[in-house]
């Protein structure tokens, strides 16, 4: 009925032979749905806040909203399978981490820097600190995970 | 919001998360007991947002941002419904350990729920 070119999206390469179930196994799912909490939480908050009052503090607020798309992107990284994926895990949870130990420190150092609360603010104390906890487990989990075939992740190029 | 059901609230999600997160390390996969657990929250939700679009005709108004209420109440609904899928489509005791979690964090937002229907925003 259809020609079969219609179909262009770009999918995923998916790694044809031995594709670990990296995303979907284990407690890895545990930490995939905190992860995804944390990105509806920082979301929401992110909306209301530039809903609301985006004037009062633009800098604190584009970083809130910054750091819900990292988280989202991050809970997708983390369910999909493949090296691309496994990079981009890699690349948005170190993100985080520097992201709430900077904005964690420059709060307590120099609190009017940030007027309002981001999902950062002193290491994540309005989220029961799951901000500070997660990324460190995130890594321990995907430096356990690799994909196939061991190679060194983030170091190489295209790694296809 | 009524602050004892608020209350009420955030004691039956904490209760139905630990009971989840204990049945859920000790093996077991999704069950009639952690579903209908997770299932009360969903239904105190339910009830909560009756409650919070009932309450201001009755004079009991919030005093924080009524769309950051919301957006919490809102999140917080599609948790179990989330979780609850996830559980009937995995079979596997990560499922039951997902269901406690997702209590947990209403527990969480309905107290913040709490915070922000009574205090100013900062």
């Amino acid at each position: 009925m259809t020609s079969p070119n219609e179909r262009l999206q770009a999918k995923p390469v998916s790694p044809s032979s031995a594709s670990p179930k990296r995303g979907i196994s284990g407690i890895g799912r545990v930490l995939v749905v905190v992860y995804g909490i944390l990105a509806l939480g920082a979301t929401g908050r992110s909306f209301v806040q530039i809903a609301e009052r985006f004037d009062e503090a633009p800098v604190a607020y584009t970083l809130s909203a910054l750091a819900a798309v990292v988280y989202i992107v991050a809970t997708v990284a983390l369910i999909r399978s493949g090296s691309g994926w496994y990079r981009i895990a890699w690349i948005t949870i170190a993100f985080e981490f520097l992201g709430v130990l900077t904005i964690g420190t420059l709060s307590i150092v120099d609190p009017e820097l940030f007027p309002a609360a981001t999902v950062w603010s002193y290491y994540g104390a309005g989220y029961l600190f799951i901000p500070l906890v997660l990324p460190p487990l995130g890594m321990w989990w995907l430096a356990r995970h690799r994909p196939n075939r061991g190679v060194a992740a983030g170091a190489t190029g295209d790694a296809r | 919001m009524i602050e004892p059901f608020t209350w009420i609230q955030v004691a039956v999600a904490v209760l139905a998360g630990l009971l989840c997160l204990i049945v859920g390390f000790s093996g077991r996969k999704p069950s009639d007991l952690t579903l209908g657990a997770v299932a009360v929250v969903e239904l105190l939700l339910v009830i909560q947002l009756v409650v919070a679009i009932v309450a201001p005709f009755t004079g009991n108004t919030a005093v924080g941002s009524v769309l950051e209420f919301y957006t919490y109440l809102i999140s917080a609904l599609l948790l179990p419904i989330a979780a609850g899928f996830w559980a009937l489509v995995d079979r596997s005791k990560w499922s039951t350990v997902i269901l406690g979690v997702a209590a947990l964090a209403i527990a969480v937002m309905v107290y913040r729920m709490q915070q922000i229907w009574t205090t100013l925003p900062q």
